[in-house]
C-alpha cells in the first residue's frame, strides 16, 4: 500500500461519489453560516472549490504548495476574502474546508486502506485550512488598515460658521499624519471660502501633550502666514493647567474656553473689518 | 524613590513599540487614574506625563514596556508607572531635564514637563537603556 494507490483510491471515491458528498459538505456548511449566504451561492462555491481539489488530486499530489494546487489556493483566497468581507468569523471560514473532512469519514473509514487514504488527504485538508485562515486574516488587515485611514478622512472636517469664519473641530488623537491632514484641509478651505478668521476646537482632544500642541502651533503659524487669524478654543480647565505645569507657551495665539466665544470673538473682528473697508471706500 | 513595582501584584503591561501602542498604554493609565480616584485634573496630568515618557521611549529608545499598577501609601492612593527602554540610554541627564532641550525636533519641555505634572520622578539611565519611574498621588 503506497501513497499512489491511496490518491487513486480517493480519485475514486470522490469522483464517483462527487453529488452525493457535494450536497452534503454544502448541507453541513450552510448550518454552520446558518442561512447568512444563499444555497445556491455556497454550492457553487463549493463545487469550484471541490472540483479543483479533485484535478490537482488527479494529478497524483497530495502537497498543497504544490503547483497542481494553485488554483484550489486561489478559490481558497477568493473564498476567504469573501467571508472576511460578509463578516464571517475565522472559525467559521475555515471550518467550510474542515467540513469536508466530516462529509468523507463515513466513506473513508471501512477499511484500513481506506483510512490511510483518508488521513492522508485529512492532512491536505488541514494545509488547505491554515491557508484559509491565512488569506482571511491578510483580508482583516486589510479591511484595518484601509478604515484606519477612512478614519483620518472622516474625523478632521473642516467647516464654515460664517461668512469669513472657519472651523475645525478636533477629536482623538493629534499625531503627525493627522496633522498633516488637518493643516492641508484648513489651508485650501481658507482660500476655497476667502474667510479671514479659523478657529480650531479641541474640546475633543483628550490629551494635550508637547507633541500635540507642536503641531497645533505649526498649522496655527502656516495659517497666520495666509493672513487668517487663528484661535484655539475648548481648552477646558484640566488641559489649561496641564499645559502650564508642561511649561508649554501659545505665545500671542488666542485661545478660548469654549467654541462660542471664540466665534463671538472672531465675528467682532469680522465686524470691525468691514466696518475698515467701507470706511476706505468713503 | 521607593521600589513600587516590587510592592504590588497587579501590574498591567504594556509594550510600546508603535505611535498606535503610546495610544493605548494612555488609555490603560487614564482607567486605572480613575478607579484609583484621582481627580480629573490629576488624572489629565499623569496621562499627559506618561504620554511624553511613552513617547520619548519610542522616538529616543527605540521602544519599551511600561508598567502601570495602582498604589497605596499611607491609606494615600496613586498610580505608579514605569517605563523601561534598551535604548542607548541620555548621556547627559541634567541637560535632558533642561526645558526647551532637545537632542530631535520635539519643545524640549516633555521629560522636564513630564516631572513637573507628577509628584514622584525618578530617572535612571545608561548605555544599556532608561528606566523612568513616576507616582501620581490622589490628593
Amino acid at each position: 500500500m503506497n501513497t499512489e494507490s491511496n490518491i487513486r483510491l480517493l480519485v475514486d471515491t470522490l469522483t464517483g461519489q462527487r453529488e452525493e458528498f457535494l450536497a452534503q459538505w454544502t448541507r453541513t456548511v450552510g448550518e454552520d453560516l446558518r442561512g447568512r449566504l444563499s444555497t445556491a451561492e455556497l454550492g457553487r462555491e463549493l463545487a469550484e472549490l471541490y472540483d479543483a481539489v479533485l484535478t490537482a488530486v488527479g494529478t497524483g499530489s497530495l502537497d498543497s504548495r504544490g503547483e497542481q494546487f494553485a488554483e484550489t489556493r486561489s478559490l481558497l483566497v477568493e473564498l476567504s476574502r469573501d467571508r472576511a468581507r460578509q463578516g464571517f468569523t475565522p472559525t467559521e471560514t475555515v471550518r467550510s474546508v474542515f467540513a469536508l473532512k466530516e462529509v468523507l469519514e463515513p466513506s473513508l473509514t471501512g477499511d484500513a486502506e481506506s483510512a490511510r487514504a483518508y488521513l492522508q488527504f485529512g492532512r491536505l485538508l488541514d494545509d488547505l485550512g491554515m491557508l484559509t485562515s491565512e488569506a482571511y486574516l491578510r483580508t482583516r488587515e486589510e479591511i484595518i488598515s484601509s478604515q484606519a485611514e477612512q478614519l483620518l478622512e472622516l474625523s478632521t472636517p473642516v467647516v464654515k460658521l460664517w461668512d469669513g469664519v472657519v472651523g475645525v473641530p478636533l477629536v482623538g488623537t493629534l499625531d503627525s499624519a493627522r496633522t498633516q491632514v488637518v493643516m492641508e484641509k484648513l489651508l485650501q478651505t481658507l482660500v476655497d471660502t476667502d474667510s479671514t478668521h479659523a478657529i480650531i476646537d479641541i474640546t475633543g482632544v483628550p490629551t494635550v501633550d508637547t507633541q500635540v500642541a507642536q503641531h497645533l502651533l505649526k498649522t496655527v503659524v502656516a495659517a497666520r502666514m495666509m493672513g487668517a487669524q487663528c484661535t484655539i478654543s475648548g481648552i477646558r480647565p484640566q488641559i489649561a493647567q496641564t499645559i502650564v505645569a508642561l511649561g508649554i507657551e501659545f505665545g500671542d495665539i488666542p485661545t478660548n474656553a469654549s467654541l462660542s466665544d471664540a466665534l463671538r470673538q472672531a465675528l467682532k473682528e469680522v465686524a470691525l473689518d468691514a466696518e475698515d473697508d467701507v470706511r476706505g471706500l468713503l | 524613590m521607593k521600589d513600587y513595582a516590587a510592592d504590588t501584584a497587579s501590574l498591567e503591561t504594556v509594550p510600546v513599540s508603535t505611535s498606535g501602542d503610546v495610544v493605548s498604554m494612555r488609555q490603560t493609565v487614564r482607567i486605572l487614574a480613575q478607579r484609583n480616584g484621582l481627580s480629573l485634573v490629576h488624572q489629565t496630568k499623569l496621562v499627559t506625563a506618561a504620554s511624553e515618557l511613552g513617547r520619548n521611549m519610542l522616538v529616543y529608545g527605540g521602544g519599551g514596556v511600561v508598567r502601570a499598577a495602582p498604589v497605596l501609601d499611607a491609606g494615600r492612593p496613586g498610580v505608579f508607572v514605569e517605563f523601561r527602554d534598551k535604548g542607548p540610554g541620555i548621556a547627559d541627564l541634567d541637560l535632558a531635564l533642561t526645558d526647551g532641550w532637545t537632542s530631535g525636533n520635539g519643545m524640549g519641555l516633555g521629560l522636564s514637563g513630564a516631572k513637573r505634572l507628577v509628584d514622584e520622578f525618578d530617572i535612571e539611565s545608561g548605555p544599556s537603556g532608561t528606566t523612568v519611574r513616576i507616582v501620581k498621588w490622589a490628593k
